[in-house]
């Protein structure tokens, strides 16, 4: 796993399906998650939505 | 990947004057409980920036702040006289009925602290010494220790295991009314684990608000917005804010792993007493890794916090750090009283480190 630069062994037992190339969440030294960044920005979605319903 | 976007402050600002749309002006209190939103309210200074009558307010939400004095001791007994100990650095630091394990270790005990159960398994293994986990966490850090149990360790190694779980944690506060909150934000990564349907008793049998939330700036905004939102339309509900991190199902891999080795127990939460349901041991047939069983550690007195201490009430949210006589005087991170102060998820630590007063 690269952190950002920073080289750390990660235990993947908890996310079998995580590839090589993938973003994940790590917690204490385990992939518990992987992030896609097309959901990081549904965030930005919800939130122009909301906009754009009270004008 | 690129999270400028949940960070800038243009589109802070944006979600923020979005807030005060939609915000009816009167008093709301919203908890959340996980030391890392803490950190970003407090890092970013959000609460200065949102409008006065919306309060965010830190609950339970930092692990080894809450593990008991019982366990920490029982921790320092074995590395005194039994096996060398790992754990996570900020269990290392955090004191319990007298001294840390860090203090213990001053005095000459056998401790390590790792950055990972699969680290601690791999020590144990190239050593020849009798090694013990100690295991402590919420829901996130649950798995990790199971995966290695099941995975198999070496006969030198066992595990002092103190998980405490989140939702029946609300459960238990909100039916005896020691929290009262017109909404939750629900930690992002224990929902990783858990995923959303947990927290639905919250919606349907006390009608409050709901949203997990991630941990950008503008993640915790738009949270408190959809929250509002839920309030002032009455129509509460479970809203997921985290989806580039939390499925509704959460990660089944996980739970089933921390469903072979653990079953659910009451557990004491340090400062607020024993809650039902709410903590997690290994079964009968992992028996054998139980290092207090191995080692025939006798039970400990538990201690609440430290004489003087406001942890207690700033666990519940009850009191803020800035309310304690202590905080940032006789109470500072190199020298602390209560474990709030010691941890870099408790309430005390990330406010002494950022400032938590509103900056009006």
């Amino acid at each position: 796993m690269d952190f950002g630069g920073a080289k750390r062994r990660v235990d993947v037992s908890l996310l079998p399906d995580c590839e090589v190339g993938n973003y994940i969440i790590v917690h204490a030294g385990f992939a518990i998650e992987v992030l896609e960044e097309k959901d990081a920005l549904v965030t930005l979605d919800i939130f122009k939505q909301i906009e754009a319903a009270l004008e | 990947m690129d999270l400028s976007k949940l960070q800038s402050r243009e589109a802070v600002g944006r979600a923020v004057d979005l807030l005060r749309k939609v915000d009816p002006g009167e008093e709301l209190r919203f908890l959340h409980v996980c030391g890392t939103h803490e950190n970003t309210i407090t890092r970013y200074g959000l609460r200065s920036i949102v409008p006065r009558n919306i309060g965010v307010v830190a609950g339970p939400g930092c692990p080894v702040c809450v593990t008991s004095t019982s366990a920490i001791d029982q921790a320092i007994e074995i590395a005194q006289n039994h096996a060398r100990m790992y754990t996570y650095g900020d269990m290392f630091t955090v004191p319990g009925g007298s001294g840390s394990l860090k203090d213990a270790r001053a005095g000459g005990a056998r401790v390590k602290v790792v950055y990972s159960a699969s680290d601690a398994v791999r020590l144990a293994e190239a050593s020849v010494e009798e090694s013990t986990f100690f295991s402590i966490g919420f829901e996130t850090t649950v798995p990790a220790t199971a995966s290695v149990v099941l995975s198999g360790v070496p006969d030198n190694m066992s595990f002092i295991t103190s998980h405490r779980l989140i939702p029946p944690a609300l459960l238990a506060l909100l039916r005896s009314g020691r929290i009262e909150i017109d909404g939750l934000i629900c930690p992002g990564h224990v929902s990783t684990i858990i995923g959303t349907e947990p927290y639905r008793f919250l919606v349907e049998d006390f009608g409050i608000p709901v949203a997990v939330s991630g941990f950008e700036p503008l993640d915790v905004i738009v949270s408190l917005i959809d929250l509002v939102k839920q309030h002032v339309d009455r129509d509460p509900r479970v809203y997921n804010e985290y989806t580039r991190a939390v499925r509704p199902e959460g990660n089944r891999v996980a739970m089933d792993m921390v469903e072979r080795v653990f079953e659910v127990c009451d557990e004491e939460w340090r400062g607020i007493g024993t809650l039902p349901s709410s903590g997690l041991r290994l079964r009968e047939e992992f028996s054998d890794l139980d290092a207090v069983e191995r080692y025939g550690i006798g039970e400990r007195a538990s201690k609440g916090m430290p004489a003087g201490c406001r942890c207690s009430e700033v666990l519940l949210g009850s009191s803020q750090p800035t309310d304690c006589p202590h905080f940032g005087s006789g109470c500072t991170p190199d020298r602390p009283i209560g474990p709030c102060m010691v941890s870099s998820e408790g309430t005390c630590r990330i406010w002494f480190q950022y400032g938590g007063r509103r900056d009006y």
